[in-house]
């Protein structure tokens, strides 16, 4: 296989962390080997499926129990008749990501694809079926489905504890000094996560202790909430999550069918196993919420912002809050005496939103990138020079300095390696050599940079190899990889002779996996456990007369290759195998608790950069539009391992792609269904839908984002692709659409 | 009722009680044979995760009933390598990160074994990514699938022409 060595990221971080190493857990998952929450088959287990509801609002007034009770190798049905009692309301939150959840509590309905009743068989196919036999009959009230019908509410908070509305400067000053402004309202369908694996749980009791085999983002959090839920103390949860197959922020949160399949395994004590259907799916796990966004944008003569007003309307259920903090996209990229975000939420008879990669920057981003395109046209400039033009050096509004930010060099990057110069102003100037309509956009990319605190072990052993663990998750970001890099670079070894353990909840709290945070947070603590064993061997070495390192304590030792060596004096050194050996211990144990520093993260704004350039293709007559090539520049601090990190881009802008092309839930609205749910309705891109994708890694230092200079790569790549693809999509066609996705029909309308 | 079959799975003679006949040849691998490589993510047909070769063709094992496959020689990502030894197809996912959480992999991967096999879109990426469009991957490891099995494809072409040298 070719290395990609010659990258520059891999030769300035030399040995171990930079370098592109295939996928640990490669070999497992090509040969079917890696085990999935639904691959595990405890021995006498049952078989959970949910009974769903088929309206939106109002309540089961009737359920067949007697029919599926009846049907062979039934071995119980819950309805809200005999639910056994739960510790913690589930119409109570539980902070910080806990909802609110639909636990068979009573007969209301909320949502289309509520759970109404869990059947138990011995088998999948006797559960089903039972399923189906219940024949629900309901007392249907009018579903609340759009702006025109759903009820507007003020907010307290946005995402997970954002502020609703930020404001810098004066907006009505900003606006009037502005020589032009451009206004115009965006909107973003309800999307679905749709992770290829289906949410699933096998859940096993033993006493008051439950195992549970399920996909999972925040293993620490999950272990107190489903204690919480069951009334036993969060040690006695341990969950296995070894790999998700794709998370993107719906197996962060506790969701009903999954409490209800471990209740019911304590109920029944065997083992029992639920997996949710893909239609299962369009509900209980949450979504990308529908919103509608107002922009005006103020400009002066000569291009630059006077005023930046972002009004998010954001639909959320009718019981719960979860507000996609669209407008925030707002706040840390362009430079504007006075800006104005703020949030309004809408409720409907949906199933609560939650995060979904890139949440709240994938919507705003969306929005506000076509904006200022179109604010671009207006003040008659290239839209890269626009942007340009309204550089913040610092973060608009605080002034605070930016922790790092190469964006300009993902500015420059990425339109050369793009070939954006010479692109006329106008759109439909351009044509390929089938007279299909061809047009280039861009977009500037942004996310920020959460870090959560995280705990992780590091164990060196006689033999001179160690054992990393940390409770991490992989769900595609190459997490046994990137942190087992990590360790390994600071315990000075290679990283085979690093054994990485994670994905059990027993192991220190390797913090969430979500939010692009998991590599800087989980990585700087196994970094920092390194360096405790490195510094716990070190102080045996060089107290020993025996040891060439004797006396070095006070001028210090390095860790490499297996090996201490006197700072001073690299000529002096002793391996770890001899150190261990002589001292007569069989390991040294390091550990360690990561956090990002309060003072420094007050005093900096921190975020992830980008800028991606699009082409796309659209027949003339037939208004098909095909994105064609795709060019990403992305400075996100120190990159671990470039190959995963390509890997992260280029799913990140095929998601891009997917919003502004592809994918929308489309609800009926007479009844509150999602006409779409399944994968053969709901367009998520296959191989042929995705265009050449080219991704270059900015390099960028990063003194404060964290000890190791690790921003996020996970979901910047969504943001900037969208607007970029749809402000193609004018520059070929000379239409606007403001309404994701982009549509055929939008382009024909607006023709005929 | 029950009903008996008997199947050829990764080369291994097995006579298979049925205990139901709505079992499909995917819960039957997964749930009752204990070979779970093979994933569901949709059982409707519109996924691809399920794909295994069934007589050497590309099938998704969610939309066959175990019943009707009386007979036959079915290959799932279990039985792809040999001993240790990876198929060439498994071999380059690896090399050009064709997955990322790996869930639509074993589906990807015979859906790729087969495609070779049966001889399509020789040396063309556009070709490729248009019959591997069966095979959803919501982490977008497009890029990394095609050139994958571009190599793949190469290399068993070399193989077989120096077979035939
Ligand atoms: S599980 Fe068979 S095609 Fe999706
Ligand atoms: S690798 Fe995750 S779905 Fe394909």
């Amino acid at each position: 296989m070719s290395l990609d060595t010659a990258s520059p990221t891999a030769r300035r971080h030399g040995s171990n962390a930079g370098q592109p190493l295939t996928r640990r857990d490669g070999l497992l998952k090509v040969t079917g080997r890696a085990t999935y929450a639904a691959d595990n088959h405890p021995d006498g287990m049952l078989y959970a499926v949910t009974a769903i509801s088929r309206i939106a609002r109002g309540r089961v007034t009737a359920l067949d129990v007697g029919a599926a009770r009846a049907h062979a190798g039934v071995v119980e049905v819950l309805t809200p008749a005999n639910r056994p009692p739960l510790a913690h309301d589930p119409d109570e939150k539980m902070p910080p990501f806990g909802f609110r959840v639909e636990v068979l509590q009573d007969d209301t309905v909320r949502y289309v694809g509520q759970p109404i009743a869990l059947v138990v068989a011995e088998t999948l196919e006797a559960a089903t079926e039972a399923a189906a036999l219940l024949d629900p009959q309901y007392e249907i009230a009018d579903a609340r489905t759009d702006r025109s019908n759903g009820d507007r509410f003020g907010l307290a908070a946005v995402g997970i504890g954002a502020p609703p509305r930020t404001v810098h400067g004066d907006l009505a000053a900003g606006l009037a000094a502005a020589t032009h402004v451009t206004e115009a309202e965006y909107e973003t369908p309800a999307q679905y996560h749709n992770a290829m694996e289906p949410h699933a749980v096998v859940a096993e009791w033993h006493g008051d202790r439950v195992t549970l085999d399920m996909p999972n983002q925040a293993m620490a959090l999950s272990c107190a909430a489903y204690g919480a839920y069951f009334d036993i103390p969060a040690e006695n949860v341990l969950i296995r999550s070894p790999f998700l197959g794709g998370g993107f922020g719906s197996k962060a949160i506790l969701n009903g069918p999954q409490i209800l399949a471990i209740l019911a395994a304590r109920m029944l004590k065997r083992p029992v196993k639920l997996v949710l259907t893909r239609t299962q799916m369009y509900g209980p796990v949450g979504h990308r919420g529908h919103t509608w966004q107002k922009l005006r944008i103020g400009t002066d003569a000569q291009g630059r912002l006077t005023a930046l007003h972002h009004h998010a309307l954001c639909a959320t259920s009718s019981f719960d809050e979860f507000i996609e903090p669209a407008a925030n996209a707002s706040l840390p990229l362009y430079d504007s005496p006075a800006i104005l975000v703020e949030h309004e939420g809408l409720r409907l008879d949906i199933g609560t939103p939650g995060p979904m990669r890139a949440p709240g920057e994938a919507s705003g981003s969306a929005a506000l990138e076509v904006a200022m395109d179109e604010a671009a046209v207006a003040c008659g400039m290239d839209p890269l020079e626009f942007r340009l033009a309204n550089y913040a050096e610092t973060e608009p509004g605080t002034g605070r300095p930016f922790s790092s930010k190469a964006l300009r060099e993902c500015y420059l990057e990425g339109a050369k390696r793009f070939g954006w110069a010479g692109r006329p102003l106008e759109p439909r100037q351009m044509r390929d050599e089938n007279g299909f309509l061809v047009g280039w956009g861009m977009g500037t990319a942004v996310f920020h940079c959460p870090h959560f605190p995280a705990e992780a072990r590091a164990t060196l052993r006689a033999d001179g190899t160690a054992l990393v663990e940390t409770a991490g998750a992989d769900m595609g970001q190459g997490a046994w990889t990137a942190l087992a890099q990590i360790a390994a670079e600071a315990l000075g070894l290679d990283p085979d002779q690093v054994e990485f353990h994670s994905g059990i909840s027993t192991l220190p709290d390797g913090g969430i996996a979500g939010g692009s945070g998991h590599t800087a947070s989980a990585g700087l603590a196994l970094n920092n456990a390194g360096e405790d064993a490195i510094a716990k061997l070190a102080a045996i070495a060089t107290a020993d007369p025996a040891s060439p390192l004797f006396g070095a304590g006070n001028i210090g030792v390095v860790a490499r290759s297996g090996r201490l060596h006197r700072i001073d004096d690299e000529g002096r050194s002793e391996s770890y195998v001899d150190i261990l050996a002589r001292a007569g211990q069989a390991e040294v144990i390091g550990t360690a608790k990561a956090a990002r520093d309060p003072a420094i993260a007050e005093a900096h704004a921190m975020f992830s950069h980008g800028a991606v350039f699009a082409e796309v293709k659209v027949d003339p007559d037939l208004g098909q539009i095909r994105a064609t090539r795709l060019v990403g520049a992305f400075a996100a601090g120190r990159v671990i391992n470039p190959r995963l990190v390509r890997s992260q881009y280029f799913g990140g802008m095929i998601w891009g792609t997917s919003f502004a092309l592809h994918e929308e839930a489309v609800t009926d609205r007479r009844t509150g269904r999602i006409m779409n749910a399944d994968l053969a309705e709901y367009h998520v891109p296959v191989n042929a839908d995705v265009p050449s994708l080219d991704a270059i890694l900015i390099e960028e230092d990063d003194p404060y984002v964290n000890p190791l200079g690790i921003k996020g790569v996970g979901e910047i790549g969504i943001t900037g692709t969208v607007g970029a693809i749809a402000n193609a999509v004018w520059h070929a066609t000379g239409v606007r659409v403001r309404r994701f996705p982009v549509r055929i029909e939008d382009l024909l309308i607006a023709r005929a | 009722m029950s009903l008996s079959i008997s199947l050829t799975i990764n080369g291994q003679a097995r006579t298979v009680v049925l205990d139901d006949p709505r079992v499909t040849l995917l819960d039957l691998l997964r749930e009752r044979l204990d070979l779970p490589g093979t994933k569901k993510g949709c059982d409707r047909g519109q996924c691809g995760a399920c794909t295994v070769l069934v007589d050497g063709r590309r099938i998704n094992s969610c939309l066959s009933l175990a019943a009707s496959l009386d007979g036959t020689e079915v290959t799932t990502i279990e039985g792809l390598a040999e001993g240790e030894a990876l198929h060439p197809v498994q071999a380059a996912f690896i090399a050009h990160d064709g997955f990322q959480c790996g869930y639509c992999t074993p589906g990807q991967i015979m859906s790729a074994v087969g495609l070779i096999k049966e001889g399509h879109a020789n040396g063309d990426p556009e070709r490729i990514r248009e019959l591997m469009s069966g095979n959803i991957c919501r982490c977008g490891a497009y890029q990394g699938i095609t050139e994958a099995i571009l190599e793949a494809q190469k290399a068993s072409t070399e193989a077989n022409r120096r077979d035939a040298a």
